[in-house]
């Protein structure tokens, strides 16, 4: 409490949301520089801390007392550990250059300063997330990632398919968040304490304190990840997501915000019992599969990134799984790096084309635009693990712990990393080299500085992103000591056989890339395998599975609300009928004829006097 | 010749207060119809009377110039509203005021 400095970087780009949405929407230019200067100010803290910060220190905390009710203390608070830090220097850094991205972006649009609103309002959302101390604050975080994440979405919500990926983001997340609320009050209820160090402490004291719970507090955690993170069943969402500007997709729905619930998994990991592990690994396993095949007959080239990005988070939810969580977060880290700068890199490619998405439209814009084709094709390698860049070294680390944890999962992220290879360069042939094939294409122009200075950076760091030693800078507080400093070779003294395959997946997806795409007018797969091209075209059908599921149950519902409602109609007409009947025949009783009164009154009275009197 | 007992004024009694209540039921002008409701009242008072002369007790006889004075009063009140009635009407036949009639 004493040292403001962290509060700043909490609160900072908060104030700037506030500032925009209350005095300065009408000004773009101004709010755009209050908004960047927000989150650069606070990626020069995260850097001051990051420094002072030894991998080998305790972690600090800072909290105030936000509530109390009754017995319950509600902290608002601040964690400061390896994993927070990373994520921090993660979300700011490549935060700081999408937003300085977007001042070039989203220039001209006539809602500037909401956008940045929005923006800032996201980071202050992600931050809080990534240092609370507890789960009720990360539950209030997370639900606030949410809601930006609906108002980014849908930013330009007079396109009704906007509004609808929207909607559709928000709904999904519902359903595992409603999952995740019910883990957190499971384990609260269990553990007594909702602080994660305490509850972690209260595990290791009495490691069978969920007594036959375990598994489900494990799940129930698990399903928030599976919503926030995209995860089979629930990954639906995020390719519509890519409604959104393309600096969102590039912050939101590739580099942090999905990263949340890995985030999430390695922060709670102490709470995780095997056979949850197991299923968090399946689950992993599965959607990296899914997602990779069908991100190969995608033809939007933010699709493709967007199931690219679900297939690599696949990945990381995997490697938890393994019980490798510095695995994990490693490839977080390099993966926020190089699918930024792929998402920015498409974002130059589709503003160069004004507003054009389908890479078949797009073609030879390697001469047109030299710096988003260098920096695109360094991301494409990033991704593909192409040997000494980043993502040989984190995708590594995890085929290794498959290789290690199950034969099954080491397969199929073999499988899955040949066919990102086969997937990126498509997109990479297919867009940048080949012939120019739209008329946008022959008109298309390199971007503006304001927006090739982050690719660079960007670049940069996918390219030195493996060489900080992340995993051993995580590693120690996973109980990992043996995590040596970084050496380039390392990966195949450690585990050769996973990391020689890995080579033999790239080579064999750039090689089977380059025969069927290289030369390619128009898509060669429809004809030479039509039904597995379709069903991969359709997305498996979830979409659809979905729909038909949800209308089932609904009409099942309706039919036996209409049923009830059936009865109570008939009950009440029964009384209306009953009323009406007995009005209609008292009615005639009522002749207007003062004879007929008297005689009725006298005959009463003698009925009266026969009973009283006679009987 | 016996002397005249009290069964013997309930009878008179009794058959005037029916032939009142008769005369309400059948006739048709609202002015006779009054008229038998005076026979009515009367009857109870003759009961009154016969009961108060046989149980030695005043009381009853007391009532029975209460009610007559009431229904003097009453009949003035009546009288009136059959005046106006016919006034306003022109008739005083029962079928003919059913106006109330639904």
């Amino acid at each position: 409490m004493n040292d403001p400095l962290p509060w700043l970087i909490l609160f900072l780009p908060l104030l700037s949301a506030v500032l925009i949405t209350l005095f300065t929407l009408k000004d773009g230019r101004f709010s755009a520089m209050l908004s960047v200067g927000a989150i650069v100010i606070s990626l020069l803290l995260s850097i001051n801390l990051f420094i002072n910060h030894a991998a080998s220190a305790p972690p600090q905390d800072i909290s105030v007392i936000w509530l109390s009710v009754g017995k319950l203390d509600i902290h608002f608070g601040m964690h400061f550990d390896s994993l927070s830090l990373l994520m921090l220097l993660i979300v700011t850094g490549v935060g700081s250059a999408i937003h300085i991205y977007s001042i070039g972006y989203m220039k001209g649009d006539p809602s500037y300063g909401r956008f940045f609103a929005c923006l800032s309002l996201f980071t202050f959302s992600m931050l809080g997330i990534v240092l609370s101390d507890n789960f009720l604050q990360m539950f209030i975080f997370w639900e606030l990632v949410g809601t930006s994440s609906y108002l980014l979405i849908g930013f330009w919500f007079t396109r009704p398919s906007a509004a609808n990926a929207a909607k559709k983001a928000f709904l999904t997340n519902r359903l595992g968040d409603f999952g995740f609320l019910t883990g957190i009050i499971l384990a609260w209820s269990m553990t007594g304490t909702l602080n994660f160090a305490e509850a972690h402490q209260r595990i290791v004291n009495n490691p069978e304190i969920f007594d036959t719970a375990a598994t489900a507090v494990g799940l129930l955690i698990f399903c928030g990840a599976v919503g926030k993170s995209a995860q089979f069943p629930l990954h639906v969402w995020l390719p519509d997501a890519m409604e959104g500007p393309t600096p969102v997709s590039a912050l939101i729905h590739a580099a942090t915000m999905v990263a949340a619930g890995v985030y999430m998994l390695c922060r709670v990991f102490f709470i995780f019992d095997p056979s949850a592990l197991t299923v968090i690994a399946w689950i992993g396993g599965i959607t990296s599969l899914m997602a990779a095949l069908i991100a190969c007959q995608q033809n939007d080239i933010k699709r493709i990134l967007a199931y690219s990005t679900l297939s690599q988070l696949g990945y990381m939810v995997m490697a938890v799984g393994l019980k490798e969580p510095p695995a994990a977060m490693f490839h977080l880290a390099t993966h926020a790096f190089f699918k930024a700068l792929l998402f920015l890199g498409a974002g130059s490619v589709i503003h160069a084309l004004h507003h054009e998405q389908d890479i078949w439209k797009m073609g030879r814009l390697k001469d047109k635009m030299p710096i988003t084709y260098w920096t695109f094709l360094l991301g494409t390698l990033a991704l593909c693990g192409f040997p000494l860049l980043s993502g040989f070294y984190s995708k590594d680390a995890i085929l290794a712990a498959a290789w290690r944890g199950s034969m099954t999962l080491f397969a199929i992220g073999a499988l899955v990393a040949c066919l990102t290879t086969f997937y990126m360069f498509r997109l990479f042939f297919v867009a940048f080299l080949g012939k120019v094939r739209s008329e946008a294409a022959s008109h298309a122009h390199e971007s503006p500085k304001v927006m090739t200075l982050p690719l660079i950076v960007l670049a940069i760091a996918s390219v030195l992103g493996g060489f900080f030693g992340i995993m051993a800078f995580v590693g120690p507080q996973f109980g990992e000591t043996d995590s040596v400093v970084f050496a380039p070779f390392e990966p195949f003294q450690n585990a050769p056989a996973a990391a020689c395959l890995g080579l033999a997946a790239f080579a064999i997806g750039i090689f089977a890339a380059y025969a069927l795409y290289a030369k390619a007018e128009t898509d060669p797969l429809p004809a030479k395998a039509a039904t597995l091209s379709r069903v991969l075209r359709n997305k498996f059908y979830f979409d659809e599975l979905y729909a038909a599921l949800i209308a089932a149950t609904l009409d099942a519902i309706a039919a036996f609300a209409d049923g009830f409602d059936f009865g109570i109609k008939m009950l009440v007409r029964a009384v209306k009928g009953t009323t009406e009947l007995t009005g209609r025949g008292l009615r005639l009783l009522q002749t207007g004829s003062l004879q007929t009164y008297t005689f009725l009154f006298a005959a009463g009275i003698a009925l009266v006097l026969y009973f009283m009197l006679l009987r | 010749m016996s002397p005249i007992n009290l069964q013997d004024y309930l009878v008179v009694s009794s058959l005037l207060f029916c032939l009142g209540l008769l005369g309400v039921i059948i006739r048709r002008n609202v002015l006779v119809i009054y008229m038998s409701l005076e026979l009515m009242l009367n009857a109870a008072n003759l009961a009154l009377a016969a009961f108060s002369r046989f149980n030695n007790n005043l009381n009853g006889q007391v009532l029975v110039i209460f009610i007559i004075t009431v229904a003097a009063a009453e009949v003035a009140v009546g009288l009136a509203l059959i005046v106006a009635l016919y006034r306003r009407r022109q008739t005083t036949h029962v079928e003919d005021l059913a106006t109330m009639k639904l």
